[in-house]
Protein backbone atom coordinates (compact mmCIF):
# COMPACT_ATOMS: atom_id res chain seq x y z
CA UNK A 1 0.00 0.00 0.00
CA UNK A 2 1.52 3.32 -0.97
CA UNK A 3 0.57 6.17 0.24
CA UNK A 4 1.05 8.80 -2.46
CA UNK A 5 -2.05 10.16 -3.87
CA UNK A 6 -3.67 7.65 -6.85
CA UNK A 7 -6.42 8.62 -8.90
CA UNK A 8 -8.06 5.05 -7.47
CA UNK A 9 -7.91 6.72 -3.99
CA UNK A 10 -11.29 7.37 -2.38
CA UNK A 11 -12.69 10.51 -1.86
CA UNK A 12 -12.79 11.14 1.56
CA UNK A 13 -13.04 14.98 1.66
CA UNK A 14 -16.61 14.89 1.26
CA UNK A 15 -17.69 12.31 3.87
CA UNK A 16 -15.26 14.16 6.54
CA UNK A 17 -17.30 17.44 5.47
CA UNK A 18 -20.55 15.74 5.78
CA UNK A 19 -19.61 13.51 9.05
CA UNK A 20 -18.56 16.91 10.61
CA UNK A 21 -21.28 18.69 9.73
CA UNK A 22 -23.77 15.75 10.87
CA UNK A 23 -22.51 16.07 14.48
CA UNK A 24 -23.02 20.17 14.10
CA UNK A 25 -26.66 20.39 12.90
CA UNK A 26 -27.62 17.32 15.50
CA UNK A 27 -26.64 19.65 18.11
CA UNK A 28 -28.71 22.82 16.41
CA UNK A 29 -31.33 20.30 15.38
CA UNK A 30 -31.53 18.79 19.30
CA UNK A 31 -30.97 22.00 20.92
CA UNK A 32 -33.93 23.26 18.98
CA UNK A 33 -35.98 20.14 19.98
CA UNK A 34 -34.80 20.59 24.03
CA UNK A 35 -36.13 24.08 23.20
CA UNK A 36 -39.78 23.92 21.65
CA UNK A 37 -40.18 20.88 24.93
CA UNK A 38 -38.93 23.37 27.07
CA UNK A 39 -41.70 26.21 25.71
CA UNK A 40 -44.35 23.56 26.21
CA UNK A 41 -43.33 23.18 29.84
CA UNK A 42 -43.14 26.98 30.06
CA UNK A 43 -45.22 29.26 27.82
CA UNK A 44 -43.03 32.18 28.51
CA UNK A 45 -40.35 30.64 26.66
CA UNK A 46 -41.86 31.94 23.28
CA UNK A 47 -41.06 35.54 24.26
CA UNK A 48 -44.02 36.91 22.61
CA UNK A 49 -42.11 37.24 19.52
CA UNK A 50 -43.22 35.94 16.07
CA UNK A 51 -40.21 34.60 14.88
CA UNK A 52 -39.59 32.37 18.64
CA UNK A 53 -43.11 30.45 18.82
CA UNK A 54 -43.67 27.13 18.69
CA UNK A 55 -45.64 27.23 15.88
CA UNK A 56 -42.72 28.28 13.64
CA UNK A 57 -39.32 26.86 15.24
CA UNK A 58 -41.43 23.17 15.59
CA UNK A 59 -40.44 22.79 11.82
CA UNK A 60 -37.27 24.18 12.26
CA UNK A 61 -36.56 21.53 14.77
CA UNK A 62 -37.91 18.68 12.34
CA UNK A 63 -36.35 19.97 9.02
CA UNK A 64 -32.98 20.38 11.54
CA UNK A 65 -33.07 16.70 12.75
CA UNK A 66 -34.53 14.73 9.96
CA UNK A 67 -32.97 16.62 6.82
CA UNK A 68 -29.67 18.33 8.40
CA UNK A 69 -28.70 15.84 10.90
CA UNK A 70 -30.53 12.95 9.41
CA UNK A 71 -29.21 13.84 5.42
CA UNK A 72 -25.92 14.78 6.20
CA UNK A 73 -25.56 11.10 7.63
CA UNK A 74 -26.85 9.71 4.57
CA UNK A 75 -24.73 11.24 2.83
CA UNK A 76 -21.35 10.81 4.37
CA UNK A 77 -22.40 7.05 5.09
CA UNK A 78 -23.55 6.52 1.73
CA UNK A 79 -20.58 8.08 -0.19
CA UNK A 80 -18.33 5.55 2.30
CA UNK A 81 -19.89 2.93 1.72
CA UNK A 82 -20.25 2.58 -2.25
CA UNK A 83 -16.67 3.29 -2.75
CA UNK A 84 -15.02 0.66 -0.09
CA UNK A 85 -17.85 -2.10 -1.10
CA UNK A 86 -17.18 -0.99 -4.99
CA UNK A 87 -13.72 -0.34 -4.95
CA UNK A 88 -14.41 2.57 -6.98
CA UNK A 89 -13.14 6.49 -5.87
CA UNK A 90 -17.00 8.30 -6.74
CA UNK A 91 -17.83 9.33 -9.87
CA UNK A 92 -16.95 13.22 -9.91
CA UNK A 93 -15.39 15.22 -7.21
CA UNK A 94 -17.17 18.36 -8.23
CA UNK A 95 -20.30 16.85 -8.11
CA UNK A 96 -19.82 15.45 -5.02
CA UNK A 97 -18.90 18.65 -3.48
CA UNK A 98 -21.92 20.59 -5.23
CA UNK A 99 -24.08 18.02 -3.54
CA UNK A 100 -21.85 19.19 0.40
CA UNK A 101 -22.45 23.06 -0.41
CA UNK A 102 -25.71 22.29 -1.73
CA UNK A 103 -27.01 20.51 1.24
CA UNK A 104 -25.89 23.26 3.31
CA UNK A 105 -27.03 26.08 1.57
CA UNK A 106 -30.82 23.87 1.60
CA UNK A 107 -30.27 23.46 5.49
CA UNK A 108 -29.29 27.59 5.97
CA UNK A 109 -32.05 28.69 3.71
CA UNK A 110 -34.73 26.66 5.66
CA UNK A 111 -33.38 28.36 8.93
CA UNK A 112 -33.78 31.57 7.81
CA UNK A 113 -37.15 31.30 5.98
CA UNK A 114 -38.99 29.11 8.92
CA UNK A 115 -38.89 31.45 11.85
CA UNK A 116 -39.44 34.28 9.64
CA UNK A 117 -42.76 31.91 8.86
CA UNK A 118 -42.04 31.34 5.28
CA UNK A 119 -44.17 28.06 4.72
CA UNK A 120 -45.95 25.67 2.01
CA UNK A 121 -47.45 23.81 5.70
CA UNK A 122 -47.17 20.42 4.43
CA UNK A 123 -45.51 18.60 7.27
CA UNK A 124 -41.95 17.77 6.68
CA UNK A 125 -42.17 19.33 3.20
CA UNK A 126 -42.68 23.43 4.39
CA UNK A 127 -39.83 24.69 2.81
CA UNK A 128 -41.17 27.38 0.00
CA UNK A 129 -40.43 26.78 -3.96
CA UNK A 130 -37.47 27.74 -4.63
CA UNK A 131 -35.78 26.16 -2.26
CA UNK A 132 -37.58 22.75 -3.05
CA UNK A 133 -36.23 23.28 -6.63
CA UNK A 134 -32.73 23.53 -5.08
CA UNK A 135 -33.65 20.65 -3.15
CA UNK A 136 -34.18 18.81 -6.31
CA UNK A 137 -31.12 19.87 -8.17
CA UNK A 138 -28.90 18.84 -5.29
CA UNK A 139 -30.75 15.25 -5.17
CA UNK A 140 -30.38 14.58 -8.67
CA UNK A 141 -26.66 15.19 -8.55
CA UNK A 142 -26.34 13.32 -5.46
CA UNK A 143 -27.97 9.93 -7.66
CA UNK A 144 -26.04 11.14 -10.64
CA UNK A 145 -22.78 10.56 -7.93
CA UNK A 146 -24.42 7.32 -6.18
CA UNK A 147 -25.43 5.51 -9.20
CA UNK A 148 -22.28 6.20 -11.07
CA UNK A 149 -19.89 5.27 -8.56
CA UNK A 150 -22.15 1.96 -9.11
CA UNK A 151 -21.44 1.38 -12.16
CA UNK A 152 -17.42 2.36 -11.83
CA UNK A 153 -17.32 -0.73 -9.48
CA UNK A 154 -14.69 -2.90 -9.54
CA UNK A 155 -16.75 -5.73 -7.78
CA UNK A 156 -19.31 -8.10 -9.80
CA UNK A 157 -21.80 -7.57 -6.99
CA UNK A 158 -23.64 -4.50 -5.61
CA UNK A 159 -23.62 -4.99 -1.89
CA UNK A 160 -26.79 -5.14 -0.39
CA UNK A 161 -26.35 -1.95 1.65
CA UNK A 162 -26.24 -0.23 -1.59
CA UNK A 163 -29.67 -1.69 -2.58
CA UNK A 164 -31.23 -0.33 0.49
CA UNK A 165 -29.22 3.44 -0.11
CA UNK A 166 -30.49 2.95 -3.93
CA UNK A 167 -33.60 2.96 -3.02
CA UNK A 168 -33.89 5.60 -0.62
CA UNK A 169 -32.14 7.46 -3.09
CA UNK A 170 -34.67 7.09 -5.83
CA UNK A 171 -37.62 6.80 -3.87
CA UNK A 172 -37.23 10.05 -1.94
CA UNK A 173 -36.43 11.85 -5.59
CA UNK A 174 -39.71 11.08 -7.05
CA UNK A 175 -41.50 11.51 -3.61
CA UNK A 176 -40.05 15.00 -3.00
CA UNK A 177 -40.81 16.25 -6.74
CA UNK A 178 -44.70 15.20 -6.76
CA UNK A 179 -45.10 16.31 -3.54
CA UNK A 180 -43.77 19.98 -4.19
CA UNK A 181 -45.70 20.79 -7.33
CA UNK A 182 -46.99 23.78 -6.48
CA UNK A 183 -47.81 27.26 -8.21
CA UNK A 184 -46.48 30.09 -7.45
CA UNK A 185 -47.48 33.78 -6.68
CA UNK A 186 -44.63 35.48 -5.62
CA UNK A 187 -41.13 34.60 -4.48
CA UNK A 188 -41.88 33.24 -1.13
CA UNK A 189 -45.23 31.81 -1.66
CA UNK A 190 -46.92 29.15 -3.75
CA UNK A 191 -49.78 26.96 -3.32
CA UNK A 192 -50.16 23.23 -3.92
CA UNK A 193 -51.21 21.80 -6.90
CA UNK A 194 -53.55 19.65 -4.96
CA UNK A 195 -56.50 19.84 -3.38
CA UNK A 196 -58.67 18.59 -1.14
CA UNK A 197 -58.47 14.74 0.28
CA UNK A 198 -56.16 14.44 -2.65
CA UNK A 199 -53.68 16.98 -1.46
CA UNK A 200 -53.78 15.49 1.62
CA UNK A 201 -53.50 11.51 0.48
CA UNK A 202 -50.37 12.83 -1.56
CA UNK A 203 -48.60 14.52 1.08
CA UNK A 204 -49.06 11.73 3.48
CA UNK A 205 -47.98 9.54 0.54
CA UNK A 206 -44.86 11.86 0.60
CA UNK A 207 -44.64 11.96 4.70
CA UNK A 208 -45.05 8.35 5.18
CA UNK A 209 -42.56 7.75 2.82
CA UNK A 210 -40.11 10.35 3.98
CA UNK A 211 -40.52 7.69 7.42
CA UNK A 212 -40.52 4.56 5.22
CA UNK A 213 -37.26 5.70 2.75
CA UNK A 214 -35.17 8.48 4.24
CA UNK A 215 -35.77 7.45 7.88
CA UNK A 216 -35.80 3.79 7.25
CA UNK A 217 -34.32 2.32 4.23
CA UNK A 218 -31.14 4.96 4.11
CA UNK A 219 -30.72 4.32 7.96
CA UNK A 220 -30.67 0.17 6.78
CA UNK A 221 -28.04 0.54 3.82
CA UNK A 222 -26.20 1.86 7.07
CA UNK A 223 -27.09 -1.20 8.98
CA UNK A 224 -25.86 -3.65 6.41
CA UNK A 225 -22.84 -2.03 6.20
CA UNK A 226 -21.59 -0.75 9.86
CA UNK A 227 -23.11 -3.75 11.91
CA UNK A 228 -21.09 -6.52 9.97
CA UNK A 229 -17.88 -3.89 10.09
CA UNK A 230 -18.13 -3.27 13.57
CA UNK A 231 -19.02 -6.96 14.69
CA UNK A 232 -16.29 -8.06 12.32
CA UNK A 233 -18.42 -10.49 10.59
CA UNK A 234 -20.23 -10.82 7.79
CA UNK A 235 -24.48 -10.43 7.58
CA UNK A 236 -26.01 -13.42 9.42
CA UNK A 237 -28.20 -13.95 5.71
CA UNK A 238 -28.17 -12.73 2.70
CA UNK A 239 -30.66 -14.30 1.36
CA UNK A 240 -32.76 -12.74 3.90
CA UNK A 241 -31.39 -9.40 3.15
CA UNK A 242 -32.85 -9.50 -0.85
CA UNK A 243 -36.02 -10.82 0.50
CA UNK A 244 -36.03 -7.87 3.35
CA UNK A 245 -35.27 -5.07 0.64
CA UNK A 246 -37.79 -6.10 -1.88
CA UNK A 247 -40.80 -7.02 0.53
CA UNK A 248 -39.77 -3.57 2.53
CA UNK A 249 -39.71 -1.12 -0.67
CA UNK A 250 -42.84 -2.77 -1.95
CA UNK A 251 -44.94 -2.35 0.92
CA UNK A 252 -43.97 1.38 2.48
CA UNK A 253 -45.14 2.80 0.10
CA UNK A 254 -48.71 2.16 0.57
CA UNK A 255 -48.87 2.88 4.49
CA UNK A 256 -49.33 6.73 3.94
CA UNK A 257 -53.07 6.25 4.50
CA UNK A 258 -53.09 5.00 8.42
CA UNK A 259 -52.11 9.11 8.63
CA UNK A 260 -55.59 9.96 7.27
CA UNK A 261 -57.76 7.51 9.64
CA UNK A 262 -61.53 9.30 10.51
CA UNK A 263 -60.81 11.90 8.16
CA UNK A 264 -62.45 12.69 3.98
CA UNK A 265 -60.11 10.48 2.80
CA UNK A 266 -62.11 7.48 1.07
CA UNK A 267 -63.23 4.75 3.41
CA UNK A 268 -61.19 1.70 1.24
CA UNK A 269 -57.88 3.86 1.30
CA UNK A 270 -57.69 4.21 4.84
CA UNK A 271 -58.17 0.18 4.97
CA UNK A 272 -55.83 -0.68 2.94
CA UNK A 273 -53.37 1.79 4.34
CA UNK A 274 -53.51 -0.07 7.60
CA UNK A 275 -53.58 -3.63 6.37
CA UNK A 276 -50.52 -2.87 4.76
CA UNK A 277 -48.59 -1.06 7.70
CA UNK A 278 -49.48 -4.22 9.27
CA UNK A 279 -47.82 -6.42 6.71
CA UNK A 280 -44.81 -3.85 6.88
CA UNK A 281 -44.10 -5.70 10.55
CA UNK A 282 -42.80 -8.47 8.62
CA UNK A 283 -40.60 -7.36 6.52
CA UNK A 284 -39.21 -4.53 9.48
CA UNK A 285 -38.33 -7.68 11.84
CA UNK A 286 -36.87 -9.65 9.21
CA UNK A 287 -34.40 -6.59 9.22
CA UNK A 288 -33.99 -6.49 12.58
CA UNK A 289 -33.35 -9.78 13.44
CA UNK A 290 -30.65 -9.71 10.56
CA UNK A 291 -28.60 -7.29 11.43
CA UNK A 292 -28.81 -8.87 15.49
CA UNK A 293 -27.85 -12.28 14.58
CA UNK A 294 -24.95 -10.90 12.99
CA UNK A 295 -23.67 -10.72 16.54
CA UNK A 296 -24.50 -14.66 17.22
CA UNK A 297 -20.87 -15.91 18.31
CA UNK A 298 -19.39 -12.38 18.82
CA UNK A 299 -22.25 -10.96 22.29
CA UNK A 300 -19.40 -11.02 24.11
CA UNK A 301 -18.10 -7.76 22.14
CA UNK A 302 -21.20 -5.65 23.86
CA UNK A 303 -19.43 -5.80 26.64
CA UNK A 304 -16.30 -3.68 25.62
CA UNK A 305 -17.26 -1.86 22.63
CA UNK A 306 -19.87 0.83 23.22
CA UNK A 307 -20.20 1.65 19.38
CA UNK A 308 -21.36 -1.84 18.59
CA UNK A 309 -23.98 -1.46 21.71
CA UNK A 310 -24.94 2.40 19.52
CA UNK A 311 -26.05 -0.01 16.70
CA UNK A 312 -27.52 -2.92 18.21
CA UNK A 313 -29.73 -0.67 20.84
CA UNK A 314 -30.34 0.97 17.47
CA UNK A 315 -32.15 -2.40 16.05
CA UNK A 316 -33.71 -2.97 19.16
CA UNK A 317 -35.03 0.64 19.14
CA UNK A 318 -36.25 -0.32 15.18
CA UNK A 319 -37.91 -3.50 16.36
CA UNK A 320 -39.87 -1.84 19.23
CA UNK A 321 -40.86 1.11 17.11
CA UNK A 322 -41.79 -1.20 13.91
CA UNK A 323 -44.11 -3.22 15.99
CA UNK A 324 -45.73 0.01 17.61
CA UNK A 325 -46.49 1.88 14.05
CA UNK A 326 -48.32 -1.15 12.95
CA UNK A 327 -50.39 -1.28 15.77
CA UNK A 328 -50.88 2.68 15.83
CA UNK A 329 -52.19 1.74 12.16
CA UNK A 330 -54.94 -0.23 13.39
CA UNK A 331 -57.78 2.02 13.18
CA UNK A 332 -59.54 1.63 16.44
CA UNK A 333 -55.84 2.11 18.59
CA UNK A 334 -55.78 5.20 15.93
CA UNK A 335 -59.03 6.56 17.42
CA UNK A 336 -57.31 6.19 20.83
CA UNK A 337 -53.31 7.14 19.95
CA UNK A 338 -53.95 10.05 16.75
CA UNK A 339 -53.36 13.54 17.75
CA UNK A 340 -52.01 12.64 21.13
CA UNK A 341 -48.54 12.78 22.48
CA UNK A 342 -47.98 8.75 21.65
CA UNK A 343 -47.58 9.91 18.20
CA UNK A 344 -44.80 12.17 19.30
CA UNK A 345 -43.40 9.33 20.94
CA UNK A 346 -43.55 6.92 18.41
CA UNK A 347 -41.77 9.19 16.00
CA UNK A 348 -38.94 9.67 18.66
CA UNK A 349 -38.67 5.85 19.60
CA UNK A 350 -37.28 5.81 15.82
CA UNK A 351 -35.89 8.85 15.51
CA UNK A 352 -33.83 9.18 18.73
CA UNK A 353 -33.77 5.38 19.31
CA UNK A 354 -33.38 4.03 15.70
CA UNK A 355 -32.04 6.84 13.27
CA UNK A 356 -30.00 8.91 15.74
CA UNK A 357 -28.16 5.93 17.32
CA UNK A 358 -27.07 3.95 14.32
CA UNK A 359 -26.56 6.64 12.96
CA UNK A 360 -23.96 7.90 15.93
CA UNK A 361 -22.73 4.53 16.10
CA UNK A 362 -22.25 4.72 12.29
CA UNK A 363 -20.04 7.65 12.92
CA UNK A 364 -17.70 6.60 15.29
CA UNK A 365 -17.05 3.68 13.31
CA UNK A 366 -16.19 5.93 10.27
CA UNK A 367 -14.59 9.50 11.68
CA UNK A 368 -11.13 7.67 12.69
CA UNK A 369 -11.42 6.06 9.35
CA UNK A 370 -11.43 8.75 7.35
CA UNK A 371 -9.36 11.12 9.02
CA UNK A 372 -6.65 8.74 9.20
CA UNK A 373 -6.50 8.04 12.84
CA UNK A 374 -6.41 4.83 14.49
CA UNK A 375 -9.40 5.04 16.92
CA UNK A 376 -12.09 7.76 18.57
CA UNK A 377 -10.05 9.43 21.23
CA UNK A 378 -12.37 8.21 24.08
CA UNK A 379 -13.91 5.09 24.45
CA UNK A 380 -15.02 5.92 27.66
CA UNK A 381 -16.97 9.06 26.65
CA UNK A 382 -18.48 7.29 23.56
CA UNK A 383 -19.73 5.11 27.03
CA UNK A 384 -20.98 7.50 28.34
CA UNK A 385 -22.53 9.02 25.31
CA UNK A 386 -24.35 5.25 25.19
CA UNK A 387 -25.85 6.09 28.37
CA UNK A 388 -27.09 9.09 28.08
CA UNK A 389 -28.49 8.33 24.86
CA UNK A 390 -30.24 5.58 25.74
CA UNK A 391 -32.00 7.12 29.27
CA UNK A 392 -32.88 10.15 26.95
CA UNK A 393 -34.77 8.13 24.79
CA UNK A 394 -36.56 5.94 27.37
CA UNK A 395 -37.72 9.13 29.23
CA UNK A 396 -38.69 10.69 26.09
CA UNK A 397 -40.92 7.57 25.41
CA UNK A 398 -42.24 6.35 28.49
CA UNK A 399 -43.16 10.29 29.22
CA UNK A 400 -44.74 10.61 25.91
CA UNK A 401 -47.02 7.33 26.40
CA UNK A 402 -48.25 8.08 29.59
CA UNK A 403 -49.49 11.45 28.25
CA UNK A 404 -50.73 10.10 24.95
CA UNK A 405 -53.00 7.43 26.54
CA UNK A 406 -54.26 10.06 29.05
CA UNK A 407 -54.93 12.64 26.28
CA UNK A 408 -56.61 9.95 24.43
CA UNK A 409 -59.02 8.85 27.10
CA UNK A 410 -59.60 11.92 28.80
CA UNK A 411 -60.81 13.55 25.09
CA UNK A 412 -63.19 10.56 24.25
CA UNK A 413 -64.41 10.27 28.37
CA UNK A 414 -68.27 11.88 27.45
CA UNK A 415 -71.35 11.82 30.71
CA UNK A 416 -74.43 10.58 30.42
CA UNK A 417 -75.65 13.38 28.04
CA UNK A 418 -73.18 12.81 25.96
CA UNK A 419 -71.09 16.25 27.14
CA UNK A 420 -67.41 15.81 27.16
CA UNK A 421 -66.32 14.97 30.71
CA UNK A 422 -63.18 17.04 30.82
CA UNK A 423 -62.07 20.26 28.58
CA UNK A 424 -59.06 20.39 26.34
CA UNK A 425 -57.72 22.26 29.27
CA UNK A 426 -57.85 19.79 31.67
CA UNK A 427 -56.44 17.35 29.53
CA UNK A 428 -53.57 19.70 28.47
CA UNK A 429 -52.83 19.97 32.61
CA UNK A 430 -52.79 16.60 32.73
CA UNK A 431 -49.82 16.70 30.39
CA UNK A 432 -47.96 18.82 32.28
CA UNK A 433 -45.72 16.22 34.30
CA UNK A 434 -45.00 14.23 30.95
CA UNK A 435 -43.82 17.51 29.13
CA UNK A 436 -40.91 18.23 31.99
CA UNK A 437 -39.90 14.51 31.45
CA UNK A 438 -39.78 14.57 27.95
CA UNK A 439 -37.76 17.70 28.49
CA UNK A 440 -35.34 16.23 30.82
CA UNK A 441 -35.14 13.23 28.28
CA UNK A 442 -33.76 15.23 25.52
CA UNK A 443 -31.87 17.27 27.34
CA UNK A 444 -29.87 13.98 27.87
CA UNK A 445 -29.71 12.99 23.96
CA UNK A 446 -28.44 16.89 23.72
CA UNK A 447 -25.57 16.53 26.26
CA UNK A 448 -24.52 12.84 24.87
CA UNK A 449 -24.40 14.74 21.14
CA UNK A 450 -22.27 17.55 23.30
CA UNK A 451 -19.61 15.01 24.19
CA UNK A 452 -19.70 13.44 20.81
CA UNK A 453 -18.76 16.39 19.47
CA UNK A 454 -16.00 16.95 22.31
CA UNK A 455 -14.41 13.67 21.06
CA UNK A 456 -14.59 13.80 17.54
CA UNK A 457 -12.88 17.40 18.03
CA UNK A 458 -9.90 15.58 19.98
CA UNK A 459 -9.50 12.66 17.78
CA UNK A 460 -9.14 15.13 14.05
CA UNK A 461 -7.82 18.02 15.67
CA UNK A 462 -3.89 16.53 14.95
CA UNK A 463 -4.72 15.02 11.37
CA UNK A 464 -2.17 15.84 9.19
CA UNK A 465 -2.65 15.96 5.37
CA UNK A 466 -0.57 12.75 5.46
CA UNK A 467 -2.63 11.23 7.32
CA UNK A 468 -5.67 12.17 5.34
CA UNK A 469 -4.09 10.86 2.21
CA UNK A 470 -2.62 7.76 3.45
CA UNK A 471 -6.68 6.66 4.83
CA UNK A 472 -8.16 7.58 1.25
CA UNK A 473 -5.41 5.01 -0.47
CA UNK A 474 -7.54 1.81 -1.75
CA UNK A 475 -6.60 -1.28 -0.17
CA UNK B 1 -63.52 -5.46 -14.43
CA UNK B 2 -65.42 -4.29 -11.26
CA UNK B 3 -63.26 -3.15 -8.40
CA UNK B 4 -63.24 -6.49 -5.94
CA UNK B 5 -61.95 -8.58 -8.68
CA UNK B 6 -59.31 -6.24 -9.28
CA UNK B 7 -58.56 -6.16 -5.51
CA UNK B 8 -58.11 -10.14 -5.64
CA UNK B 9 -56.23 -10.08 -8.63
CA UNK B 10 -53.46 -7.38 -6.83
CA UNK B 11 -53.51 -9.71 -3.72
CA UNK B 12 -52.52 -12.71 -5.80
CA UNK B 13 -49.94 -10.31 -7.68
CA UNK B 14 -48.52 -8.93 -4.41
CA UNK B 15 -48.50 -12.78 -3.02
CA UNK B 16 -46.73 -14.41 -6.62
CA UNK B 17 -43.86 -11.24 -6.73
CA UNK B 18 -43.09 -12.31 -2.44
CA UNK B 19 -43.16 -16.19 -3.43
CA UNK B 20 -41.07 -15.33 -6.34
CA UNK B 21 -38.17 -13.34 -4.25
CA UNK B 22 -38.16 -15.71 -1.83
CA UNK B 23 -37.59 -18.67 -4.23
CA UNK B 24 -35.44 -17.05 -6.01
CA UNK B 25 -33.14 -15.18 -2.63
CA UNK B 26 -32.93 -19.29 -1.64
CA UNK B 27 -32.54 -20.73 -4.99
CA UNK B 28 -29.31 -23.27 -4.46
CA UNK B 29 -27.45 -21.47 -7.85
CA UNK B 30 -27.32 -18.72 -5.85
CA UNK B 31 -25.64 -19.32 -2.83
CA UNK B 32 -22.01 -18.84 -4.20
CA UNK B 33 -23.05 -15.31 -5.68
CA UNK B 34 -24.54 -14.66 -2.17
CA UNK B 35 -21.89 -15.96 0.06
CA UNK B 36 -19.19 -13.72 -2.28
CA UNK B 37 -21.95 -10.51 -2.12
CA UNK B 38 -22.04 -10.64 1.60
CA UNK B 39 -17.70 -10.71 1.70
CA UNK B 40 -17.89 -7.47 -0.03
CA UNK B 41 -17.68 -5.10 3.22
CA UNK B 42 -14.24 -6.41 4.07
CA UNK B 43 -12.79 -6.69 0.47
CA UNK B 44 -10.58 -3.74 1.16
CA UNK B 45 -9.38 -4.60 4.39
CA UNK B 46 -5.71 -5.18 5.47
CA UNK B 47 -4.99 -8.93 5.12
CA UNK B 48 -4.68 -9.37 8.82
CA UNK B 49 -8.39 -8.13 9.18
CA UNK B 50 -9.80 -10.97 6.79
CA UNK B 51 -8.43 -14.22 6.10
CA UNK B 52 -6.43 -14.42 2.64
CA UNK B 53 -8.83 -16.84 1.08
CA UNK B 54 -11.77 -14.07 1.26
CA UNK B 55 -9.48 -11.25 0.30
CA UNK B 56 -8.47 -12.93 -3.13
CA UNK B 57 -12.50 -14.34 -3.87
CA UNK B 58 -14.01 -10.62 -3.46
CA UNK B 59 -11.33 -9.16 -5.38
CA UNK B 60 -11.37 -11.53 -8.41
CA UNK B 61 -15.62 -11.05 -8.72
CA UNK B 62 -15.18 -8.62 -11.23
CA UNK B 63 -15.12 -9.84 -14.52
Amino acid sequence: MSTATTPTAYNYKVVRQFAVMTVVWGIVGMAMGVFIASQLVWPELNFGLPWTTFGRLRPLHTNAVIFAFGGCALFATSYYVVQRTSQARLVSDGLAAFTFWGWQAVIVLAAITLPMGLTSTKEYAELEWPIDILIAVVWVSYALVFFGTIMKRKMKHIYVGNWFFGGFILTVAVLHIVNSMAVPVSLTKSYSMYSGATDAMIQWWYGHNAVGFFLTAGFLGMMYYFVPKQAERPIYSYRLSIVHFWALISIYIWAGPHHLHYTALPDWAQSLGMVMSLILLAPSWGGMINGMMTLSGAWHKLRTDPILRFLVVALAFYGMSTFEGPMMAIKTVNALSHYTDWTIGHVHAGALGWVAMISIGSLYHLIPKVFGREAMYSTALINTHFWLATIGTVLYIVSMWVNGITQGLMWRAVNVDGTPTYSFVEALEASHYGFVVRMIGGAFFLIGMLLMAYNVWRTVRHSKAANLEAAAQTA
Amino acid sequence: MDNSTLQGLGTVFAMAAFIGVVIWAYSSHKKKDFDEAAQLPFADEDEHETSDEQHKDARSNKQ
